[in-house]
């Protein structure tokens, strides 16, 4: 029982360290969960290939859901929500305080200059990581550093199928249907083409 | 906005993203910018570009963000946990009962199907964006750069976006003297 409750509780102090050094994004978070691992044989490398794979194709935040599956199998449901809550409350607080002092600074003139030349860079940050989940999404490999591509046939029909899923989705008529139609279409097409 | 509605909202988009932070950003439009009008697409760039360099998961400190427009401290936990709430559930549930769900190949091609779709509405999302701010050939180059560095070179976002802000604030000086 003591064990136990040593166990959420390193659970929730693992991953509320991993919430306050991770930066940025989910798979940010992987290197923090090897660690654990390595540290306290939670989970094995194959294990934590998995929860990628489940954490990216489930919905929710990729982190979210890696801190739920490590610890539901270190503790069952109490971990599962002590590791998610142990991994979110650094975010909280952190953007608590920083969007109070945006709110308090939000007009001044140093404030504004810094967010004309984020807003831009922020856009292109976006952009690269859509750009790098449509290239996973068409099942193609790239690295651009080291002129590495590979692709197959499928990549050309899913190709297809994106672009037609874009066109709807910039046309006049059609752009205001709701993004879940889109994602039920898309899940309808994956399982009838067998994606 | 009543807190059983900013959780409900958070909800919807915590249960409808796959593929991480940046699959809620067509949701958050929808949702936010043009149905409640509760933020402007600019702040949600901005709320975007803090969330990428601030440690944690970018959609926690989204919504956080949101969440503290709306309502202050409370507004910022409600919102957060609305996002959690769905993921949490349904993982637990993959790892108590299904933990073989993705060896099916079924559910492997209804996902890969659903990321195409994502990604057709992050292209339009960003695209919307990109017109409201990109206006200029400063702004173009800046964007550029962001892009080619993350996408081609492999750097890290946080140094993308710490030297933006360095730009931006040395901007405002030059322009002060």
């Amino acid at each position: 029982m003591l064990t136990y409750l040593w166990h959420l509780l390193l659970l929730f102090a693992e991953f509320f360290k991993t919430g306050l050094f991770a930066v940025g994004g989910g798979l940010a978070t992987v290197p923090f969960i090897r660690d654990m691992g390595a540290t306290y044989g939670w989970i094995t490398e194959a294990e934590i290939a998995n929860i990628i794979a489940i954490a990216e194709s489930t919905p929710g935040p990729i982190g979210v859901n890696a801190a739920t599956y490590v610890g539901y199998l270190v503790c069952g449901i109490p971990g599962a929500i002590l590791a998610t809550l142990g991994l979110v409350t650094p975010s909280v607080i952190i953007i608590i305080l920083v969007a109070k002092a945006i709110k308090k600074y939000y007009d001044s003139h140093m404030v504004q200059s810094l967010f004309r030349a984020l807003r831009p860079a922020a856009i292109g940050l976006i952009t690269a990581a859509g750009f790098s989940l449509l290239l996973t999404s068409l099942g193609v490999k790239a690295n651009f550093t080291r002129f590495v591509f590979s692709a197959n046939w499928y990549s050309l029909l899913k190709l297809g199928i994106y672009g037609v899923f874009t066109f709807f989705a910039f046309w006049k008529k059609t752009a205001k249907i709701h993004p879940l139609f889109y994602i039920l279409t898309g899940g309808a097409l994956g399982a009838i083409l067998s994606l | 906005m009543s807190l059983w509605k900013l959780y409900l909202m958070f909800l919807k988009i915590g249960s409808l993203m796959i593929g991480g932070g940046y699959s809620m950003l067509p949701l958050l439009i929808r949702e936010l910018v043009e149905r409640h009008q509760i933020i402007t697409e600019d702040e949600l760039t901005d709320y975007m570009a803090v969330a990428q360099c601030t440690p944690g998961v970018i959609a926690i400190n989204t919504a956080t963000f949101v969440g503290y427009k709306v309502r202050r401290v409370v507004g910022a936990i409600v919102a957060s946990l609305g996002v959690i709430t769905v993921p949490m559930i349904l993982i637990t549930l993959i790892a108590a009962v299904l933990k073989n769900l993705m060896q099916y190949d079924i559910v492997a091609h209804i996902f890969a199907g659903i990321r195409l779709a994502v990604c057709a509405l992050i292209t339009a999302s960003v695209f919307k964006l990109f017109k409201k701010t990109v206006t200029t050939l400063t702004t173009f180059i800046l964007f550029l750069l962001a892009f080619l560095f993350v996408a081609v070179g492999g750097i890290s976002p946080v140094f993308v976006v710490i030297g933006a802000a360095i730009i931006g604030l040395s901007w405002g000086g030059l322009k002060k003297c």
